[in-house]
């Protein structure tokens, strides 16, 4: 792969060891997961060993080491969000888009997560999607989240309508 | 921009930023809080924006756009000042009016005001509605006044004057006696003294010192450390320097939760502004001292809000907690003296360096001074955030600031201090809140997360909720809270589910006890808190769930059946329709039925019943 767009985040961090979280973090933001090739050539700029970065790239949430969905879902299961239901939520997610909460769905259209507390708990249960929140959810608008970002694939519809 | 160097400079240029403000200008803000912004506060302020172009009032009035209000509930939120009034749930559409109303004719738009609960009536001014009436911010106190990326509006409401009194005016030893005699405690959860700690750090062998800032909070349900930030980082970004300065370190680490986009871009911002003025970098206020600050993206990890853990991520390490036979102030950081807050801590420094010791500790209980913020959240009317005394009873943040329980149901708890804290019953409410009272009922202040629940919110799910959670989040490093919570949870779901036997409650206790004792870190010695307070106070609960396999809030999803109330019931169709099982049958304007066999739980009718028809039981 053409590793011209990681050398330059490597730059930006002067190639400083104690950078490597911020490395990865730029390169899953570019990339929606840390490649292989990527990965090496961190290792190699950084004096590191690999089993360090492995380690690092497993430990930590954001890091992902095969490719991501286009969209991300994020179910939010913050304490408020779980009162108000964000659990079934999640299982709602992952009977429509037959996949379990960290999957990616076959068609690479979308990663479904849940996350810790996205601190607006007033808006519980939260669903974030992107960058863009949605307030209040319930089960039943599920189906019209999807449609926005894959209007015509399959899993969009439920129910008999 | 020519860089401050005295106290006079800074005053000097405080009363010309107060100048140019026109008194007489009317000034509009918008909330921009995460809350606000999800409803849509961008387009509000866009549209205020619009409509003040275009009724020709340029010059007359300002519009700005803040960092959190606190009162998310009643989001998007709209404040006119000097007049005081309050705007609540604004729309778009209701941009002409503001303009044409009350910024041309001063007068209040109805429709847009709080009507207050308890009396009906509406009610204008900001400072007489309840939410904020029983409110005193310290540590909030720029938040939702001032445009978080305008250094000039801090420097306005007196910013970085603690900053130059500290500097030219007192001894690093000065300072940390003064931190001292307020009885500032940490206000990341151990609520250890800050005073003591900066001694501590000041005092341990080594010349070089790091300062760091833990702005990862991962506690869910508590969102004051990312508001704070978001909406007015150069208060936390003061905090540091001062406390730089009493320890003698010259380098400051500022670790943001990653899912905090805002916050990171706001300090960012923040700290470029600072550099500019010249309260960071070379020689600050001539007093021959440096310091810079750099921000870190955390990395999603709950558990490197534990100090050695987020030490551990700065280095670019996996974030394992190490064992603490050396503390971080004697060697932290690539194994230098590290002195390490939390965002809110920080925050109220500036103000206690500037107003004094004694001010501070005028505030609070004997053995907490000062106040706290509180996120107030779950199953109450008025969720936001909240800064009160310590001190304060349960019953005065729920039900006066708070406005009770979500569709007056009956109270029925109050989980404090996050994952390591516990439930606190009904019985209790008038307990006075702060550290120690907190710690007695078996709970704890933690970061201060305040999620209230009502009857429908069963406890033996509640524990298993953090606990699922702590087990996922544990790094894995000491066995018993690898192990031990993973134990945990499945005897906890296996209660829930209906597997509960004799034997779930005693296995329960054991494992907590050797969790408590045998753990590394704070993640696994209070990991059994949500189990061990959930039993203390409601042990019949766990009873209902193992000896008649009942849940009795009706949460519990294998223990409990959805079923249609015939005689609520309107034959509406709604439900049948979305069904995804085609578990409901029923013909238009008849009672509905569902098939048990056929259903999944998936509580779809139950959300889309406008009539209340669907019980579970």
């Amino acid at each position: 792969m053409d590793l011209t767009r990681v050398n330059e985040i490597i730059d930006k961090y002067h190639a400083e060891k104690s950078s490597l979280i911020g490395i990865f973090q730029d390169i899953q933001a570019e990339y929606r997961y840390l490649p292989k090739d990527a990965i090496t050539r961190v290792v190699e700029r950084l004096d590191i060993p690999l089993t360090q970065a492995y380690m690092v790239a497993t430990f930590y949430k954001s890091f992902s080491l095969v490719p991501r969905g286009e969209h991300e879902i994020h179910v939010c299961l913050g304490t408020a969000c779980h009162l108000r239901g964000g659990q079934r939520l999640v299982e709602n997610f992952e009977r429509i888009l037959a996949v379990k909460a960290g999957g990616t769905t076959p068609d690479m259209k979308f990663t479904l997560e849940t996350v810790n507390c996205l601190g607006a708990c007033a808006l519980a249960p939260l669903v974030r999607v992107d960058q863009k929140n949605y307030a209040k959810v319930t089960g039943d608008k599920i189906t019209k989240i999807i449609k926005e970002y894959r209007p015509d694939g399959e899993g969009t519809t439920h129910g008999k309508d | 921009m020519e860089k401050i160097k005295t106290p006079k400079e800074l005053e000097k240029l405080r009363q010309e930023i107060l100048a140019g403000q026109k008194k007489d200008a009317i000034e509009v803000t918008v909330c921009g809080g995460t809350g606000c912004l999800s409803n849509g506060s961008e387009q509000v302020a866009a549209a205020i924006s619009e409509e003040m172009k275009k009724q020709g009032l340029n010059g007359k009035a300002v519009l700005k756009k803040t960092g959190c209000h606190g009162f998310c509930e009643r989001g998007p939120l709209v404040t006119i000042n000097p007049m005081d009034i309050f705007y609540q749930r604004v729309a778009e559409n209701d941009a002409a009016d503001i303009v044409s109303e009350t910024l041309i004719k001063g007068k209040t738009v109805e429709r847009l005001l709080y009507v207050d609960p308890a009396s009906q009536k509406k009610i204008a001014r900001h400072d007489e509605i309840p939410f904020y009436k029983h409110q005193f911010r310290i540590a909030l106190r720029n938040n939702g006044r001032i445009d978080p990326t305008d250094i000039r509006a801090y420097l306005a409401n007196g910013g970085y004057a603690g900053l130059a009194k500290a500097v030219t005016s007192m001894t690093p030893v000065e300072v940390i006696a003064t931190v001292e005699k307020s009885g500032l405690r940490g206000r990341g959860g151990g609520g250890f003294p800050a005073g003591k700690k900066w001694r501590s750090c000041r005092e341990a062998k080594g010349d070089v010192r790091y300062l760091v800032c833990n702005g990862d909070e991962g506690d869910p349900g508590a969102f004051m450390d990312r508001s704070i930030m978001e909406g007015d980082p150069h208060s936390v970004i003061e905090g540091m320097i001062i406390a730089a300065f009493a320890i003698g370190a010259h380098q400051g680490y500022l670790y943001v939760r990653n899912e905090y986009p805002l916050a990171v871009q706001n300090l960012g911002i923040a700290l470029e502004q600072a550099r500019e003025y010249g309260f960071l970098g070379k020689n600050i206020f001539n007093s021959g001292f440096d310091f810079e600050i750099r921000i870190n993206r955390g990395g999603g990890a709950f558990v490197c809000g534990e100090s050695s853990a987020l030490m551990a991520s700065l280095e670019g390490r996996a974030g394992e907690p190490r064992a603490k036979y050396i503390r971080s102030v004697e060697r932290g950081l690539w194994d230098k003296p590290t002195n390490l807050n939390n965002v809110e801590t920080y925050a109220n420094v500036p103000e206690i360096i500037a107003r004094g010791a004694d001010w501070f500790a005028s505030y609070g209980t004997a053995g907490s001074k000062g106040t706290k913020v509180f996120s107030l959240v779950g199953k109450v009317k008025n969720t936001g955030l909240v800064e009160v005394p310590m001190g304060i009873t349960l019953r005065d943040i729920i039900f006066k600031i708070g406005g009770g329980i979500l569709n007056d149901r009956e109270f029925k708890a109050v989980q404090t201090g996050g994952p390591s804290g516990g439930c606190i019953p009904k019985s209790m409410i008038d307990m006075p809140v702060d550290f120690d009272e907190l710690t007695k009922a078996g709970s704890m202040m933690g970061s201060g997360g305040m999620i209230v629940m009502d009857d429908t919110d069963c406890m033996v799910d509640v524990a298993k909720y953090f606990t699922k959670f702590l087990e996922e989040e544990s790094c894995g490093k000491c066995t018993p809270c690898r192990e031990g919570t993973r134990r945990m949870k499945e005897i906890l779901i296996d209660i829930s589910e209906g597997r509960g036997t004799e034997e779930s409650i005693p296995v329960l206790e054991e494992l907590a006890e050797a969790l408590t004792l045998g753990s590394l870190c704070a993640l696994g010695s209070t990991a059994a808190n949500p189990f061990l307070s959930t039993l203390r106070y409601f042990r019949d609960e766990y009873e209902a769930h193992i000896k008649e396999k009942r849940c009795p809030a009706g949460v519990c999803k294998e223990l409990i059946t959805y079923r249609i109330l015939e005689d609520v019931c309107t034959g509406c169709h709604r439900c049948f329709r979305e069904c995804p099982q085609q578990a409901v049958s029923g013909e238009v304007k008849k009672p509905h039925q569902i098939d048990k066999d056929k259903c999944i739980k998936c509580g779809i009718c139950f959300d889309v019943c406008k009539f209340n028809a669907v019980a579970k039981k």
